[in-house]
């Protein structure tokens, strides 16, 4: 053996990161493949928003109320800003802010969750019945009580749905969780002795990471749900900023007079929704092992 | 029963001719079964044996009509008492399923229903099949424990599956195959998961219950020993191909095939003994239990010394993993004291600095839960490298491709993930894991007691091989006698967290020995097709003796 001596032969990965995604989107079904284009599109469109509308976010282009026209492709709102425009604006609201959430609520429920599992005793007594009182209560309700408390700003609307989205993330990481901990690889990183992080984010998430990633696409909608839904309400996301359901909102009144305006951004919504699901079904299948036909 | 009257002796009951089966896996066919004749006659054991991986357990089943899910019959012909079983319908089949041929599988603990009575599942493929009345079948079944030789045979079936022990649930399997008296019965790996001493139990019940009702049988098995005690005719299998057949004694005096010859020399291998006052661990009075409660280790006094291999034996329940826990820190000893390289070792793990924790490396005995799936060789191996020595980037990497090559794989294995690779393979990379920590001692546990004969017997040679270069010492923790004769330098027999005996091999393996000592050589299974026999007549006239 002179391999002491020799240069470090590097060794290339077998089959490459970009490899593999290439295989999996050949095999992707129909559904998952119309769920990534819509999701691509929705992120071009809130990415590229101040590009792609015609207009700018609460510029006011025209009378109020008008109807689908040359200029105004979707018609205008009650003070006479662009729908089109707000609508692709409100991509970038709505979406922006229902990510930012969902990955915080990830982020505290899921190492809170690995870390229950992995110690059990106290620690996870304490925190799985706290969990389990703010689990007693609607999220909704319990939002709306907690933003008349502290306050409507975006900032806290942001945690205080991610801290109530983190009981469900913790409830499944814990669950999942459990299953890995008890594996022999866990007992021999602590054998070795590895720290606490280690074994949590370098042993144990990469194990439960697929129905973390799941769960995360139905938390997403989830979340992007309940904004839309507070904002409907008047307590989410405020004015001038577009998102889509202080639209809906907004208009709802139309809808009385057979105009469409309110159909739009709850579309957008419901299609936005619809794609991700998809997607997670597709991803879930993949994981699961589960094969049909064979 | 309808077929009683056609029970003859001797006459063609299963005649599989051509048979292939194919396996879907990474997108393709591949074959698995390519192209077996098998035939068995009324009244006769047939063994199978071979490799994990040798298509004897698709075979098994195949002989049922069966394919499992991912599995499909590509070809050849199934006949089971002049009914085309590939041609059969699927409602046809399933008659004949569970009330003319039946199987046994390896877990009895995985195939019983946990949430009721044993002998409602016993009793059930009978009642189902409309071949008794309930309280017909209840009576039936009591007969059969009886004849299994189950303790209590008027209750036993009143109690939970997870209220008996693995060796009697295994019978009471046996029981509800045979409720309805088929003519076929295949025990796929039966006594595989039980200890030596039940083995014993289990083979002469099933043994004998076959015999009685004339019942023919495929046996499934690696252990040759075991089919020699099992089968009239052996046929060994490779790669799904058939490598010799023949009558067992036939067999087992002259095999023909090198594979064959092969599967016999595993046996073989030893180690001679050598003895060294030089003690790296010594565990002294120590007692420990789980929650306080029973004490699982009973004042227990081990020594090991350097660069020697001590081997940990007795059956399941007989404290030596916990042993293991204890040495480690993860159980701390309630008393007694654990010492390494004379100075006492701290309790808890929590309290070891990471110099004795490197010296100590842990073997488990299943590969695919002590390696993370997730993780890549690469940094599998590389993490005790980067995390006890700093060796980082290049000087990892390169030193990963070192340890690869001495557990003679290359460096095409450094991106790899541990379910691309063999169990062999798997228990290698284990291996090497370990010993990138540069430990003195390597608690082995059951290393090689999820892998085939062969396999084993390569593993333990390299475990010698790193031995002698590195000077480590083991503390092998095994329930199988021919791996001990095969490695240790020392023994110790435990038996209910006691310490039985422990001495040199030689004197361990040499009368006379302790009665629990006995127990445990005698029930290892020979290669001697009388051994059976030989040794139930023994015991029962010792039973008699004592009465």
């Amino acid at each position: 053996m002179n391999t002491a001596t020799t240069p470090v032969r590097t060794i290339k990965a077998r089959r490459s990161v970009f490899e593999n995604i290439r295989r999996n989107l050949k095999t992707a079904p129909l559904t998952a493949w119309f769920g990534m284009i819509v999701i691509l599109l929705y992120a071009i469109c809130a990415i590229f928003a101040p590009l792609l509308a015609p207009y700018g976010e609460s510029e006011i282009v025209g009378k109020a109320y008008q109807l689908s026209s040359a200029e105004n492709w979707l018609g205008t709102d009650q003070i006479g800003r662009d729908t089109l425009s707000r609508l692709i604006f409100g991509a970038r609201n709505t979406i922006g802010i229902a990510l930012i959430t969902t990955l915080l609520s990830f982020l505290i429920g899921g190492s809170l969750g690995v870390l229950a599992a992995l110690k059990r005793g106290l620690l996870d007594q304490g925190i799985s019945r706290v969990v389990d009182a703010f689990l007693a209560i609607p999220v909704l309700i319990f939002a709306l009580m907690m933003l008349a408390v502290v306050g409507k700003s975006l900032i806290n609307l942001i945690i205080i749905l991610a801290l109530l989205d983190a009981t469900r993330v913790f409830r499944l990481s814990r669950a999942v969780a459990l299953n890995s901990v008890v594996m022999d690889y866990v007992e021999s990183a602590k054998l070795r002795g590895e720290g606490m992080g280690w074994i949590v984010f370098k042993e144990i998430v990469p194990n439960i990471l697929p129905p973390l990633i799941t769960e995360f696409g139905l938390r997403f909608c989830f979340v992007f749900l309940t904004i839309s839904a507070l904002s409907f309400l008047g307590v989410g996301i405020q004015p001038p900023t577009a998102d889509w359901g202080s639209m809906v909102a907004e208009s709802k009144s139309l809808i009385s007079f057979g105009r469409p305006a309110p159909l739009y951004p709850a579309a957008a919504i419901a299609l936005l929704t619809v794609a991700v699901n998809f997607v997670v079904d597709w991803f879930l299948h993949k994981t699961s092992g589960l094969r049909d036909g064979h | 029963m309808v077929t009683d009257k056609k029970r003859v002796k001797g006459e063609a009951l299963l005649d599989i001719k051509g048979l292939k089966i194919d396996g879907f896996s990474d997108d393709v066919w591949n074959p698995i079964v390519k192209g077996i004749d098998l035939t068995l006659k009324r009244g006769e054991v047939l063994g199978l044996i071979g490799e994990s991986g040798a298509g004897k357990s698709t075979l098994g089943l195949a002989a049922m009509g069966f394919a499992r899910p991912g599995c499909r019959i590509s070809g050849g012909s199934i006949m089971f008492d002049g009914m085309d079983l590939i041609a059969a319908s699927e409602e046809q089949r399933r008659a004949l399923w569970g009330s003319r041929i039946a199987y046994v599988a390896q877990s009895a603990a995985a195939s019983f229903n946990p949430a009721h009575h044993i002998i409602d599942q016993t009793v059930e493929t009978a009642v189902a099949h409309n071949i008794m009345t309930r309280e017909k079948a209840e009576a039936d079944a009591r007969d059969l424990y009886k004849r299994l030789q189950l303790p209590k045979p008027d209750t036993i079936g009143d109690r939970f599956p997870h209220q008996v022990s693995g060796g009697q649930l295994q019978r009471a399997m046996t029981a509800m195959a045979m409720s309805c008296r088929p003519d076929l019965i295949i025990f796929d790996e039966p006594t595989t998961a039980l200890d030596v001493t039940t083995q014993v139990e289990v083979l002469a019940a099933m043994r004998d219950i076959v015999e009685q009702f004339d019942t023919a049988a495929i046996y499934i098995t690696h252990d040759l020993a075991v089919v020699a005690q099992m089968a009239h005719r052996i046929m060994v299998l490779r790669y799904g191909n058939l490598v010799e057949e023949s009558a067992t004694r036939a067999m087992l005096k002259a095999p023909t095939q090198e594979y064959t010859r092969s599967l016999w020399a595993v046996r073989k291998l030893q180690k001679p003994e050598s003895i060294s006052d030089d003690i790296a661990l010594r565990i002294h009075n120590v007692d420990a239990s789980y929650s306080g409660a029973v004490k699982v280790l009973d004042n227990v006094t081990v020594q090991v010394p350097r660069g020697r291999t001590v081997a940990v034996v007795g059956e399941s329940g007989s404290g030596k993993s916990t042993l293991a826990r204890a040495i480690t820190g993860l159980l701390p000893p309630s008393r007694g004291e654990i010492y390494f390289n004379g100075k006492p070792l701290p309790r808890e793990l929590k309290d070891r600095d990471k110099d004795t924790l490197r010296r100590i490396q842990m073997i488990y005995q299943s590969a695919d839960t002590a390696l993370n799936p997730r993780q890549k060789v690469r940094d599998i191996i590389g993490r005790p490298l980067e995390f006890y020595l700093g060796l980082k980037g290049a000087d990892r990497d390169r030193r990963v491709v070192e340890l690869l090559e001495s557990i003679e794989l290359n460096e095409s294995y450094i991106d790899r993930l541990p379910g691309e690779m063999s169990g062999g393979q798997k228990q290698r990379i284990s291996i090497a894991r370990a010993l990138a920590a540069e430990p003195e001692i390597i608690i082995c546990d059951e290393v090689t007691s999820a892998l085939d004969q062969i396999v084993q017997e390569e593993i333990l040679s390299l475990l010698m091989r790193l031995q002698k270069k590195t000077n480590v010492s083991y503390l092998f923790i095994t329930h199988d006698i021919a791996t001990v004769r095969a490695i240790s330098d020392e023994i110790v027999v435990m038996h209910q967290g006691k310490v039985v005996q422990q001495g040199p091999k030689s004197q361990v393996l040499s009368p006379p020995f302790p009665a629990y000592t006995e127990l445990l050589l005698s029930s290892v299974p020979e290669m001697d097709p009388d051994w059976l026999t030989g040794l139930l007549a023994k015991r029962s006239k010792k039973a008699k003796v004592s009465a």
